[in-house]
């Protein structure tokens, strides 16, 4: 057992560190901005060390919540509850492995108001960390929704010329999807007179209130996924963000609602996830086909990898909403394959915006001829967003549509089209940006990636070609989870079958 | 052993890679700041003017690319790691071929576990059959001497140490595909190939049509593994294994079976097959899916002959001869396999009737030839399949190589109707090419005469729906072969020179190439009768195969009862074929050009190779865009942000506007809400007015 309250630390230690800036990097001249640099790369970098203490110590054969921390906190009901199983510690490793990339990403791109950006993002690390360790639904509530404040800082601050436009939207959709979500989360507590997850989600609920409460929660994290057809405030946020602020929301702030339909959606609520499959098995076909077909004509790079990342969640929520093992634990692997490989994506725009401060492609043409090293990792993060073997990307895609092919086979048959298509986009894009001859004279002196960037992107090649061979460390920390998962799923949708047949 | 057969060449690839990337990091500085004052600015001009120069020929696809680089430092080093470590693992192939045909040393070794999940049990493992055996011949053999072709091939060009890695990198996929022992295992190599046949058919980068043409090979074989991949998850879904034991074991018990398919009771085994040999027309180029293959002729000639000939494209016929336990099975399945392979057989040898680009013609040749496998593979002959695989590999690959040879020596022109009268320039070439063509067009005793007619024999003894069909097509096909062949031979070696200036500066390829083209010369000739009876022999398969594959239990029986008219016939049409070709192209040459104004139409249909790259464009490339513009526009802009975010927010903007300043305005807003609705939450559990 574990003496000291790792989890917490994990959570807290990079509100320490914002502290620290807070309180070390202040005058926002040069010796500022390097102590506000500094900190935050270290205090990333312990926070990720410690994360993987949780992950030597995780006994993956184990169902219940691991690194359970309880103490009393407002009310009778409501606890600071915080632990974490096979389907929280992927995504919060994922979380604390890439914070550090996008505080080195920032390193030079982000000159003005520097500890207040880097305090932004320790903080959005805190609150990502808690979102996914909560055990408690107040607490996954603050941490959930208050991750969307130093989101909108920093796109709001930090951000491209229609920032505004980007981070309205934002708040449109997702102030929708968080009010009904607090009415559910009020429902439930009257309902079960707690609001602690883990006895929630062994406490029944009606048939009538899962329809609703399974609706609200949907509402919200439809928005965060973001799927079909509330997605278009995501092209309009990667565009606004700085680089580091699109590879934080494409990684990480979009698995939130993955993680909420695992954690939440399909427990707490298998019944109504059961009427509702067809229905999101709708969505996220549209999601494939629409959003690859809708990338193909993108003039705008990281619009175009922004869909494509529309496209990728519905495989996701294809295959959660499947619940098979396949269909889940693909699913599962995909947020973090996603994660790594849309991070690094959106990394490799920004290595080229940083040089040339555009996102247009029809600006860019031909850059593999002054910068092979960019081109080579390019190519193997358009090969993984294309799905091709042996890269991480493969997996997930493959596991989600053959666990869906059992339940649905139209479903997959409309999926796999999506095959076709990321091909079609990605290379189209590849071709455009770097292949080509170097004709225009505004990158004739362009220049290759730097050790600062390389320190960046190449251990990302690394996991991608790692997790697209050898899937199994990941595969096997959410396996006895994922399993537990849909066999509960199972049995309450059997026993409710098995009593309408005795019913008739 | 196996494992140094498979990953020896993906070392060398690796190691390529890494010259090829230190060289170029090398010569290409970095930095994150754009100075745009700098002297690059001349060597972007250069780079600009060699691009220009590319563009101005590359309708015909030339293989050109004289760019005054100098050439990437250790591209010497890369040359002879990859190419060493390729003959070492053809040395060992052919060892393993042995050990396995006639020692009946079959290997199964299991490496790592893979995808791993519920029932879904995925891992690396390398199964060695003589099926298996034959193609690690065959693909070590041919890529070994391409790599030494290129040394001599590739010597102008400034990136050779890229180009080595991805032929080592095509290499070790294509192993991985043909070693695999499950159906996913099988998909990476297939789409490992894909890739580096992508990256090698645009190797010249700068050339626009070469990267469209990657783009193309690489998108239409996902159309094709569109239904690879479905074939693989249903199959997962009868069988719960993807293994190949597994399923060849639980094959027979799915007789009868049915999977519903869009309100259609579909027989499963047939609608798996014909899924997965959706995935075998993409990589093998067959009919409606291979328009990918004519363009692909934009890589390097070694490329061509390496995975554009002799390798890659044949993986579908492999993959329907590994899985001929399911094919067995279904009689439907058998029919679509020879229907197509028929068909593309016939289509692909009118197309190269009429080409005159010399790459052009060989590769609507492969095309042609696949197609015949395919017939086999629908005749439930899959040996005979096999043997023409193999005995095609020499002499294509050989075609290949030594048009290459040809380009060389014309300094990269490609089009026959500049050539002529080459023989006397280039007499090694020339008397290879001749063998080459002789093998092809199945001339008695050369390779393909073996393996070709096998090929129309076991048409015309199975028992297929389209027997007949294909039995008439195969055999007008061999005098289509025919013609082309020697037409390419008659016209460019033959008759006066047509560019005088290209004709007197020809000369002969380096050693390099010519030692190459002349083992497989030497293979295209005795590549077919000693081999005969292991592939066609009743009993020779049985002792050589074993269980590898799963024949139609009385096909060879049948193909050796059948009248000896039938089959002298495909001899006869070769000796047609040639005959017409010698009219035309050296005793009457005014009779073709006569000929194609006669019949304008069906020459500009042959010529624009029946119009499919058209077609195509028209009902699926445009359609996609505009559908996809549309919806951009009207789907995401008009209809959902409309009604959605904009239209709400311009109502509340009307209200706002002059109240709250925009730029903080949300934000507050935002975490204003968020913390009315936690005090409200709280204030509600406090005074236990949600409580019980």
């Amino acid at each position: 057992m574990t003496t000291w309250p790792i989890l917490s630390v994990t959570t807290f230690l990079p509100a320490l560190g914002a502290i620290l800036v807070y309180l070390l990097a202040r005058g926002g001249d040069e010796t500022a901005n390097r102590t506000a640099r500094w900190i935050s790369l270290w205090t990333t970098l312990i926070t990720f060390v410690v994360s993987l203490i949780l992950v030597a110590r995780f006994d993956p054969v184990q169902t219940e919540f691991q690194f359970v921390e309880k103490a009393s906190w407002l009310a009778t009901g409501i606890t600071y509850h915080m632990g974490v199983d096979g389907i929280s510690l992927p995504l919060i490793i994922l979380t604390t492995a890439i914070m550090p990339f996008c505080i080195i990403a920032s390193w030079k791109s982000v000159t003005s108001r520097v500890s207040e950006y880097m305090m932004a993002f320790l903080i959005l690390e805190t609150l990502m960390v808690g979102t996914f360790s909560a055990l408690d639904l107040v607490l996954f509530y603050l941490f959930f929704e208050g991750g969307l404040i130093p989101m909108f800082l920093i796109i709001g601050v930090w951000g491209g010329p229609r920032r505004v436009y980007a981070s309205f939207k934002f708040f449109l959709y997702t102030l929708l999807g968080s009010v009904l979500m607090l009415l559910a989360i009020m429902a439930l507590y009257w309902n079960a007179g707690t609001t602690d997850i883990p006895t929630l989600m062994h406490t029944a609920v009606p048939r009538n209130m899962q329809t609703w409460a399974w609706l609200a929660f949907f509402a919200s994290f439809a928005v965060k996924m973001p799927m079909w057809p509330v997605h278009t405030w995501l092209p309009d946020a990667h565009v606004e963000a700085p680089t580091a602020g699109s590879v934080v929301l494409a990684a990480i702030l979009l698995k939130m609602g993955g993680y909420g339909f695992l954690r939440f959606s399909l427990p707490m609520f298998p019944l109504a996830s059961h009427d509702f499959a067809p229905f999101v098995f709708t969505l996220s076909v549209i999601a494939i086909i629409y959003t690859s077909l809708v990338a193909l004509m993108q003039e705008d790079v990281k619009k175009l990898i922004a869909y494509s990342s529309v496209a990728h969640m519905g495989f996701v929520t294809m295959g959660i909403f499947a619940v098979t093992t396949q269909g889940v634990a693909g699913g599962m692997f995909q947020m973090i394959s996603h994660g790594i490989v849309s991070g690094a994506l959106f990394l490799c725009v920004g290595i080229v915006y940083d040089r040339m401060h555009t996102r247009e492609i029809a600006a860019y043409g031909g850059l593999v001829n002054r910068m092979p090293l960019y081109a080579f990792v390019f190519m193997v993060f358009t090969m993984a967003n294309v799905g091709l073997p042996g890269t991480s990307g493969f997996v997930g895609e493959f596991m989600t549509l053959l666990g869906t092919f059992k339940v649905s086979l139209p479903t997959t048959f409309f999926a796999t089209f999506g095959v076709i298509l990321s091909a079609g986009y990605a290379l189209w894009l590849y071709r455009k940006v770097v292949f080509g001859a170097l004709v225009k004279p505004s990158l004739a002196s362009i220049k290759d990636l730097t050790f600062r960037e390389g320190l960046v992107l190449f251990p990302l090649v690394a996991l991608t070609i790692l997790f697209g061979v050898y899937p199994k460390p990941v595969l096997d920390m959410s396996a006895a989870s994922v399993q537990q998962l849909v066999n509960n799923y199972n049995t309450a949708v059997t026993a409710v079958k098995a009593a309408a047949l005795v019913a008739q | 052993m196996v494992q140094a057969i498979v990953f020896l060449p993906l070392l060398g690839a690796i190691l390529a890679g890494i010259i090829s990337l230190v060289g170029a990091h090398a010569r290409n500085p970095s930095g994150d700041t754009v100075d745009h004052h700098d002297d690059a600015h001349g060597d972007a001009h250069a780079h600009a003017a060699a691009a220009h120069d590319d563009h101005g020929h590359d309708d015909h696809g030339h293989d050109d690319h004289h760019v005054s680089e100098p050439a990437a430092a250790g591209s010497r080093a890369a040359e002879l790691i990859t190419t060493g470590l390729l003959f070492v693992s053809a040395a060992l192939s052919w060892y393993t071929l042995v050990q396995v045909g006639f020692m009946h040393q079959d290997a199964r070794i299991t490496l790592l576990p893979w995808i791993t999940s519920g029932d879904l049990q995925v891992a690396w493992t390398l199964r060695v059959d003589t099926l298996t055996a034959v193609m690690l011949v065959v693909v070590n053999t041919v890529s070994s001497l391409v790599h030494l072709y290129s040394i001599g091939y590739m010597d102008e060009d400034p990136n050779r140490p890229r180009f080595f890695g991805y032929l080592s990198l095509f290499t070790f996929a294509m192993l991985m595909l043909v070693t695999s022992d499950n159906l996913v295992q099988l998909f990476f190599g297939w789409e490992g190939v894909g890739l580096a046949s992508y990256l090698l058919i645009g190797f010249w980068y700068q050339k626009p049509s070469a990267n469209a043409a990657a783009i193309k090979a690489f998108v239409v074989n996902r159309v094709g593994d569109f239904g690879f991949a479905l074939g693989i998850f249903a199959i997962f879904a009868l069988v719960g294994s993807t293994d190949f034991e597994t399923i060849f074991h639980a094959a027979p018990g799915l007789t009868g079976k049915t999977i519903p398919f869009f309100g259609w009771q579909a027989d499963a085994l047939t609608l798996t097959c014909l899924l997965l040999f959706m995935g075998a027309m993409g990589k093998s180029a067959q009919f409606l899916l291979h328009t990918w293959l004519p363009d692909a002729m934009e890589g390097p000639t070694p490329v061509s002959a390496l995975i554009h000939a002799a390798t890659m494209v044949t993986a579908g016929v492999f993959m329907v001869a590994r899985l001929s336990p399911l094919f067995e099975l279904s009689p439907t399945a058998q029919a679509v396999v020879m229907f197509f392979g028929a068909t593309t057989a016939f289509f692909a040898a009118t197309i190269g009737l009429v080409q005159n680009d010399i790459k052009r013609i060989v590769a609507y040749s492969t095309c042609s030839q696949l197609g015949y496998m395919f017939v086999a593979m629908g005749a439930g002959a899959y040996s005979v399949g096999m043997f023409h695989l193999f005995t095609h590999a020499f002499f294509k690959a050989l075609l290949f190589l030594g048009s290459g040879s040809v380009i060389y020596a014309m300094h990269h022109e490609q089009d026959i109707r500049n050539m002529g009268g080459l023989w006397r320039k280039i007499p090694y070439t020339y008397a290879v090419m001749v063998i080459g063509t002789l093998a092809l067009t199945g001339f008695p005793l050369t390779a393909g005469y073996f393996s070709k007619d096998a090929i129309i024999e076991s048409a015309y003894a199975a028992h297929n729906p389209f027997a007949v069909y294909a039995f008439l097509l195969t055999v007008v096909a061999a005098g289509l072969t025919s013609f082309y062949s020697w037409r390419l031979i008659f016209k460019t070696f033959h008759g006066t020179p047509h560019d005088e200036h290209h004709y007197e500066a020809a000369h002969e390829s380096p050693i390099w190439m010519l030692i190459p083209i002349g083992v497989l010369a030497v293979g295209s000739i005795l590549a077919g009768f000693p081999f005969k009876e292991l592939f066609t022999g009743h009993h020779g398969v049985e002792e050589f195969f074993r269980e590898s594959v799963k024949m139609n239990p009385h096909i060879l029986e049948e193909m050796h009862h059948i009248s000896p008219v039938i089959a002298f016939l495909p001899t006869v049409m070769m000796v047609a074929g040639f005959l017409v070709s010698y009219l035309f192209y050296i005793r009457r040459p005014y009779l073709p050009v006569e000929l194609a104004n006669q019949q304008p139409m069906l020459y500009q249909f042959l010529l624009n190779k029946w119009y499919f790259d058209e077609l195509y464009e028209l009902i699926f490339v445009r359609p996609a865009k505009w559908i996809g513009y549309q919806l951009w526009k009207k789907g995401d802009g008009f209809v959902i942000d409309g009604f959605g975010p904009d239209g709400v927010s311009a109502r509340v903007l009307d209200v706002t506007r002059n109240v709250v300043k925009l730029q903080t305005g949300y934000l507050y807003h935002y975490a204003f809400a968020m913390l009315i609705g936690v005090a409200g939450l709280i204030t509600w559990f406090m005074f236990g007015l949600g409580g019980q």
